[in-house]
């Protein structure tokens, strides 16, 4: 496996060699994390494909992360291996949620599914993809459910009718209401001093 | 008579044919037999595991992982132990980390038979079925006496194993090991150079170096073109490092080569066993931290401390520090990595499961077309496809 030096090595040179592309980069975990802009995803896969220190050669992963409070909402995680080197490295592109991100198709062949995935799951349009259909859910499934905003239980529930002899889709009735509990402890996650307490720990 | 223009047409392949390993459906085009396209259609067995489990605490996610693919499930609770278990900076003791391995290679073995003989069954040999699911019987006992369930066992936990072996459990599987090596060889007496069964699969879906890598394929589906590609050797997790096996790997990246490459990898995964069972040193069998890992019961009964632990341990669960880790172990199949992201609660911010069959099914138009109708089936077979982990 691959030491923290060289993983810090390879990341400074990828943003040197790939100025305003490539834009900041981070060793965490013993795993290399690299910021890539969205508009050049596709010059800097094809990079990371063909350099010979890289030759990240396969596509593991895509995937994306929501965080609603950004203003760039969402982040596309792209996961790649290089056999050669024996080295791993995550590239990440924020977006908006309007705006596409574009496909690397053409550098993965293996990215169809995965974007259309991505595509089913979070509505991020990736632009040049030949074929981006919903993949996971129903056929005819509205929404995008791995967003933070989008409810467990959906929206939607289905049962099969006997008076019409097919599959019907009904709006979601719970016989019980969803619970969710917050389970954050009052005793590690409270900030607040307690009246009494003001002196305690003081001593120390 | 003139020459007669026959349309393509366009068949549908399962969701409920014998050969489609579960819930697959294949929008076939084709030429007379010939596979001119093939669109899988996937998703009916969709559970939204990954949505669960942003609701779940860190524990209760670890049973969804034995339900993605649910003929390996312990090396998929040890991808997501081993992510949790990064983010938390956790050092799994070393018995622990043997009873993983130990276990791991009997998933593996429990994983191949059902592919090898269902891929036999596909190309027509019902046979090894029959015997392969003696074996697997036997090997699912085990799974039983470690942690109560045959299938469904949630016993790789983030920190370690739940509990220890039971005792005698170590001779038992000791001694399953060298009849089943005598097993194999009946097994491949059967298929190896059986005349239909290399008809049927030499040959076919034939895969080169360049295609598997930009296809995606890892596991068995890389090895088989050549490439010497095993997470377990290049990348060792837990106590791999410590064992001595070799690597099969193919060389034409046909049907057969993969068939051959998984029957090896059994008798290798024996060797790992027998191994792990000499080696295997004492001492506990998870952390000893208790903000991660619960008490012994019996020292619930008279430690009010432990108690409490355990309260907390079954209610809040850990917090796990804010970070991001992906995580991949050699499974069966290939490679299934989880890509956690923590935001410091006791829920998982984002779980991504990388199911290997997912790229490999992917590849099935790449590798269906201008084969035959028949050899569509012995493809899938050969793919090692199982919906749980595909769909998620």
């Amino acid at each position: 496996m691959e030491n923290d030096e060289s993983l810090r090595g390879l990341g400074a040179r990828l943003v040197e060699a790939l100025p305003g592309q490539v834009t900041a980069f981070r060793v965490a975990h013993h795993e290399l994390m690299i910021d890539v802009s969205a508009a050049d995803i596709v010059d800097v896969m094809t990079f990371l494909r063909d350099d010979a220190g890289c030759l990240f050669r396969e596509l593991i992963d895509v995937t994306a992360v929501d965080y609603p409070e950004r203003p760039q909402r969402f982040e596309v995680v792209y996961n790649l291996l290089s056999l050669r080197h024996n080295r791993r490295i995550r590239a990440k592109v924020a977006c908006a949620e309007d705006a596409p991100v574009p496909s690397v198709v053409e550098v993965f062949p293996v990215a169809n599914w995965f974007e259309r995935e991505v595509w089913d799951m979070y509505g991020i349009m990736f632009s040049g993809h030949p074929d981006l259909r919903r993949i996971l859910t129903d056929y005819g499934f509205e929404g995008h459910p791995l967003r933070k905003d989008f409810p467990l239980t959906g929206f939607v529930e289905l049962r099969y009718d006997e008076a019409e002899k097919r599959v019907v889709y009904e709006p979601v009735t719970l016989t019980q209401e969803f619970r969710t509990f917050d389970f954050l402890s009052p005793w590690e996650g409270m900030t607040r001093v307690l009246p009494g307490d003001e002196k305690a720990g003081k001593g120390e | 008579m003139g020459e007669v223009q026959i349309a393509n047409y366009t068949m549908n392949f399962g969701p409920q044919h014998p050969a489609a390993h579960g819930v697959l459906r294949l929008v076939m085009e084709l030429d007379g037999e010939i596979v001119e396209r093939c669109d899988p259609h996937i998703g009916l067995l969709h559970r939204g595991t990954e949505k669960l489990i942003e609701y779940k605490t860190y524990l209760q996610a670890v049973p969804y992982f034995d339900r993605l693919d649910y003929v390996s499930p312990m090396c998929q609770e040890h991808a997501f132990a081993l992510a949790v278990e990064k983010l938390l900076g956790l050092e799994v003791p070393k018995r622990g980390q043997y009873i993983r391995v130990l276990f791991s290679e009997i998933t593996r073995i429990l994983n191949h038979l059902l592919n090898v003989t269902t891929q036999a069954l596909d190309v027509g040999a019902v046979t090894p079925l029959l015997w392969g699911f003696e074996e697997r019987e036997k090997l699912m006992e085990f799974y039983e006496r470690v942690s109560g369930a045959r299938l469904h066992s949630a016993y790789f936990r983030p920190g370690g194993v739940h509990e220890d072996m039971p005792k005698g459990l170590a001779e038992d599987i000791h001694a399953f090991c060298a009849p089943f090596l005598k097993f194999i060889d009946d097994l491949e007496g059967l298929l190896t150079e059986n005349r239909i069964f290399k008809q049927r699969t030499v040959d076919i879906g034939k895969v080169s170096q360049a295609d598997a890598l930009a296809w995606g394929f890892t596991g068995v589906m890389i090895r088989s073109v050549g490439l010497p590609w095993d997470l377990r050797k290049s990348q060792p997790y837990d106590a791999y490092e410590d064992m001595d096996f070799d690597i099969p790997v193919g060389r034409n990246g046909d049907c057969y080569d993969r068939y051959l490459c998984r029957v090896e990898e059994m008798r290798q995964s024996i060797r790992i066993m027998q191994q792990c069972l000499d080696k295997m040193p004492s001492g506990p069998v998870r952390v000893t931290d208790r903000k991660i890992a619960p008490p012994r019961r019996a020292e619930m009964k008279n430690s009010m401390e432990a108690l409490i632990q355990h309260f907390k341990l079954y209610t809040e669960g850990y917090h796990v520090p804010a970070g991001e880790t992906y995580t991949p172990v050699e499974a069966p199949k290939g490679e299934f990595g989880v890509y956690l992201v923590s935001d410091g609660t006791n829920r998982p911010y984002k779980c991504k499961i990388r199911a290997p069959g997912f790229p490999h099914l992917h590849a099935m138009d790449f590798l269906c077309k201008g084969h035959m109708l028949a050899d569509a089936v012995a493809v899938l077979g050969s793919l090692d496809i199982v919906f749980g982990e595909i769909d998620r």
